[in-house]
């Protein structure tokens, strides 16, 4: 099924403001798709859904080269529409880094040879999952240390109530007193 | 005394969402700075019959401005990169990104060629290789070939001022 090849948003360039300091990409437009918008896509699947079914059986849906393209493009950040995969954008960019990986992949080239690639031109940022190293310690093993310190803390406040509620039983001095307590109260009341 | 450590925490947050507020998520820092500019060598945008390859800037510092007819910042800067080429402080060389040729010559035409000379990438390859990902971005490259700076959006006088020009005049000593 090729579902991914209707063209949901026209370009509409020029959409940022002067004096904006966002850099600009084609079909910039791709990422915002307005509640209309939407609607319309909507419907152009829904009617486009049954050409592609009757085309899926003249081409081949996917190949192995798509395959892996497309596992490969999952794992990756598109720059223009942050939030979305390479995979999922629609971003001309993102288009021309499938062409590039599709190409290297003809080419040979093992996915760590292609993410190396990218990320020697784009940084980590690229990969949704970030390696570990020095800079990303923090990402990575911050959770659990602050899992273990809200455990600590937890564990120290438990403790400290326990001590706090303990029953402490009279000493033999103060049994004395509250019983001298009580008989002279009850000696007086009844006066 | 009870009150502290959550205001402690508190005020921790706010400070965090404070920076967080001033940082632009759309700047990606590039793992290029301070790494030899990736070679290209690309047909000429006004004489398609030549070609321009980043080798030849051997000894120079130069800009390298990715642009295209089709992006509006571009115009935005246009200004102060004819400014500046006029002052002739600093040669600005082109890259004319994934733009029809006759659109983008067109557009100098109109308003004005602050550019040495324009390369054309038309299909975004060499663009990818400086790790471009909108229009329009700078860099500054020194007399080795080597990335010095690169200007995520249009260049502005205010990093011209801060930061341009004092990094052009101090790579030319």
């Amino acid at each position: 099924m090729k579902f991914s090849r209707a063209k949901i948003v026209g370009s509409r360039r020029s959409l940022t403001a002067n004096g904006s300091r966002k850099p600009e990409v084609k079909n910039s437009s791709t990422c915002h798709v307005t509640m209309k918008q939407s609607l319309i896509a909507v419907l152009i699947l829904l009617f486009t859904a049954s050409l592609t079914f009757a085309q899926a059986t003249v081409s081949p849906v996917e190949d192995e080269l798509d395959i892996r393209v497309r596992n490969l493009s999952q794992q990756l950040r598109c720059l223009v529409c942050q939030n979305e995969t390479l995979a999922d954008s629609q971003a001309d960019l993102a288009a021309d880094l499938k062409r590039q990986i599709r190409e290297q992949m003809k080419a040979g080239k093992s996915d760590e040879e292609i993410l190396a690639f990218l990320t020697d031109r784009y940084g980590d940022f690229v990969l949704y999952r970030p390696p570990v190293k020095r800079r990303t310690y923090l990402l990575w093993f911050g959770p659990f240390i602050l899992l273990g310190l809200g455990l600590f803390g937890l564990f120290r406040y438990i403790r400290s109530r326990r001590e706090e509620i303990q029953e402490q039983p009279l000493s033999a001095e103060e049994h004395k007193r509250a019983r001298e307590l009580l008989h002279t109260d009850s000696e007086k009341e009844p006066a | 005394m009870r009150y502290a450590i959550p205001l402690i925490l508190f005020l921790g947050l706010v400070v965090f969402l404070i920076i967080g507020l001033g940082r632009d998520p759309h700047e990606v820092p590039s793992p290029l700075i301070n790494k030899p500019a990736p070679p290209f060598q690309l047909a000429q945008l006004q004489h398609p019959e030549k070609t321009f390859s980043a080798a030849e800037m051997r000894g120079q510092v130069w800009l390298l401005n990715v642009y295209a007819s089709w992006c509006v910042s571009c115009r935005d800067e246009h200004p102060y990169l004819l400014e500046l080429s006029r002052r002739g402080v600093v040669p600005i060389y082109g890259l004319n990104w994934k733009d029809k040729r006759e659109d983008a010559i067109a557009w100098l035409n109109d308003l004005g060629n602050p550019y040495v000379l324009s390369v054309s990438d038309l299909d975004g390859r060499i663009a990818i290789d400086y790790g471009v990902y909108g229009a329009p971005e700078t860099y500054l490259i020194d007399k080795n070939g080597v990335i010095r700076f690169k200007q995520i959006g249009p260049i502005t006088p205010a990093v011209l001022q801060k930061t341009i020009l004092p990094m052009v005049s101090e790579l030319n000593k």
